[in-house]
């Protein structure tokens, strides 16, 4: 017998992986746990602040120290990238810290902590010393804390963030309401679609595929497109109410740039995600089953809670399951038809990377979206199977 | 044996998935005729209704064909699309190949990782590889190149998993009979195994363009003015003011949808007869 052992060959495709996926994804996880701007920025400052442990102010030496690098940094024009990193952490320090060393440099005082405080009396309150000392420690888990709405008080213990800064559980919540209710719509809407697949004529069935199919292949912006020429104001859906007589025509539907758009169309994208594996596993169902269970007295109901849905019940825990993961880490639909309310985590993720720029908060909570992923990911593989996912 | 109700639950029942077909593909056909509207609305029009020919016009075709920016989208979408593909189907197929073997070594880890990509959110992708390819010694954002691998990388396990579809059915003992015949092992693979496994690699090829051609999020935080691709040319269409180009595109994109379909189920119909035993 000849030995025929190809395994080698998947360790290209191993390594494009790892390489163009994993380690950008592990060195993301990095930057939600380390950022380096400050202490890199100010090395000295950052050396004086750590035997500093408080509740009283530093010494005279650290605020000369803070000063003479705030200039330096004012010089290389560097200073509004540190100013923003430490306003993240204790806000209106922008302001404090870009106003510091001109008025610093033309300041008499002798001492450079009542000329300081002279310039603005934040740098007389401890409070803000411990936030200052927090920047400068390029480990730390406030990116993470954040993502949870908790953050760490001036004295060093964690509590929780204020009200008013209180947003990400309840848009995790809000997440995880929204794939629950999408993968439940099309659960209900496809499993019927997919029954009759499984159960009519051989023509009938590849032509009602083709229905399935065809937006299956059809781009995602297009769909989402054709919903918001459909939902809008304007749009036909209220065009036909109206005509109809349904709704006056000043009081027309808000249907799209809001939730109900963001389920409306992310249940119709994904619907045959699930569709597809119900069907999979309904057309191996032999169709004598139901007979057998109605010759024996079942009446139509009984004989399908008893004999049909149990024997589909892996498709709806397969096309139940993709979809849920699919619809976890939805963006393109919410943030084309989504409005300001129908957001999802990542819609904020991409907030954060574009418009705030807070990468490590952006970084956080992609860690937490990837963990919540990953776990439906593993209960996937264990109970359907990632080497049984079939495609169209 | 059928008693009224019954009839009358089934006939519901009927009628809601009926519905359900139309939910999910009667939006797609609003688009196309909406796109030969001759004015700039998105409804129709009572002139459309009664078939009015005045009502209808190519004017959205029209702009789009005498448009630059356009021209450069499909550019970019076709060409980041086709490299993309090349290298998806080639490290794909090997690798589905591989796992084929009886003794691999780990191959649900395996299988896991090189399908993953598919299922991790795509912001995060676009997130990863953007700070990941920003990096000042590796420098690929907003590079062809940056998109292509992304691209790629998105691609692969859809050839994999149709590549790997096609194997479960491959007679391994061919390749034995072609090997005692004094075939090495790149003969046996051009020979004997590509031909017969070539439309789930074609079909596997397919799903990575399709994906590349219609991926928008990695574009849009890693690329540059420069690799605008056609669905990133929509996005800002969507966003900024939506008109009727969008839906003449849209309407070209369905199209193509179509297209892909029929030669996917060719291809398939195909595969299910070659690998018929008799």
């Amino acid at each position: 017998m000849v030995r025929l052992n190809a395994s080698w060959l998947a360790l290209p495709l191993i390594g494009f992986v790892v390489v163009t996926l994993v380690v950008p994804i592990f060195s993301l996880a990095k930057l939600s746990v380390y950022d380096a701007t400050v202490a890199d920025a100010l090395p000295k400052t950052t050396a004086a602040l750590r035997s500093w442990t408080g509740p009283e102010l530093p010494d005279a030496n650290t605020y000369a120290v803070v000063a003479a690098e705030l200039i330096e940094l004012q010089e290389n024009r560097e200073l509004g990238r540190v100013a923003s990193r430490v306003n993240r952490i204790a806000s209106g320090m922008r302001s404090t810290i870009s106003k510091t060393p001109r008025r610093f440099r033309r300041s008499e005082e002798e001492r450079a902590d009542l000329a300081l405080i002279a310039i603005d009396e934040k740098w007389g309150k401890p409070q803000i010393w411990y936030a200052f000392k927090q920047a400068t420690q390029a480990f730390s888990s406030r990116n993470f804390l954040q993502a949870i709405d908790m953050r760490i008080a001036p004295d060093g213990s964690i509590e929780r963030a204020p009200e008013y800064q209180r947003v990400y559980v309840s848009l995790f919540l809000r997440t995880l309401l929204v794939a629950v209710a999408v993968t439940l719509l099309c659960l209900i809407i496809g499993y019927p679609m997919a029954y009759a697949m499984a159960n009519s004529s051989p023509l009938w069935t590849r032509f009602l595929l083709v229905l399935v199919l065809i937006p299956f292949w059809t781009s995602l912006l297009v769909r989402t497109t054709s919903w918001i020429v459909l939902l809008q104001q304007q749009g036909v859906i209220n065009d036909i109410l109206v005509f109809v007589g349904l709704i006056p025509d000043d009081e027309r539907l808000t249907l799209v740039h809001n939730m109900t758009g963001t389920l409306i169309a992310m249940t119709q994208v994904l619907l045959p995600f699930m569709i597809l594996p119900l069907y999979s596993v309904m057309a191996t169902i032999p169709r004598n089953l139901s007979l057998a269970a109605s010759s024996l007295g079942a009446n139509p109901f009984q004989s399908f809670i008893r004999v049909y849905l149990p024997n589909s019940l892996p498709g709806v825990a397969a096309g139940g399951l993709l979809v849920f993961i699919l619809s976890i880490g939805y963006y393109i639909t919410p943030a084309l038809v989504g409005g300001s309310q129908g957001q999802l985590i990542s819609n904020l993720i991409a907030y954060h990377l574009q418009s705030s720029l807070n990468w490590g908060l952006a970084a956080a909570l992609s860690v937490l979206l990837l963990l919540g992923v990953f776990v439906l990911y593993v209960i996937y593989d264990r109970l359907i199977g990632i080497d049984r996912m079939k495609l169209g | 044996m059928n008693p009224r109700p019954w009839r009358a639950l089934q006939g519901a029942i009927g009628i809601f998935t009926a519905c359900g077909f139309l939910f999910l593909i009667g939006p797609l056909f609003v688009i196309v005729p909406l796109s030969f509207n001759a004015e700039p609305y998105f409804t129709f029009r009572m002139e459309m209704l009664v078939l009015e020919p005045d009502a209808f016009s190519m004017r959205w075709y029209q702009t789009l064909l005498e448009d630059e920016e356009w021209h450069r989208a499909l550019f970019n979408s076709f060409f980041i699309g086709i490299c993309a593909t090349i290298i998806a189907t080639t490290l794909g197929t090997l690798a589905a190949v591989a796992l084929n073997q009886p003794r691999f070594p780990g191959r649900r880890t395996v299988m896991a990782l090189l399908i993953s990509p598919m299922v991790t959110p795509i912001v995060i992708v676009g997130v990863s590889v953007f700070f990941f390819y920003s990096t000042p010694w590796i420098g690929l954002s907003q590079t062809y190149l940056g998109l292509i691998l992304s691209h790629a990388m998105l691609g692969a396990p859809f050839v994999v998993i149709t590549v790997t579809a096609t194997l479960a059915g491959f007679n391994q003992t061919l390749m034995h009979a072609a090997a005692s015949l004094g075939a090495n092992a790149w003969t046996r693979f051009r020979r004997i195994q590509l031909p017969l496994i070539s439309p789930g690699v074609i079909t596997g090829a397919l799903f990575a363009f399709a994906t590349s051609f219609d991926e928008v999020v990695v574009v849009l935080f890693m690329g540059g003015l420069e690799q605008r691709t056609l669905p990133r040319q929509m996005w800002s269409g969507i966003r900024e003011e939506i008109n009727p180009t969008i839906l003449a595109v849209a309407t070209l994109l369905i199209i193509f949808a179509v297209l892909v379909l029929f030669t996917v189920e060719w291809l398939r119909s195909r595969t299910a007869r070659q690998l018929q035993p008799n």
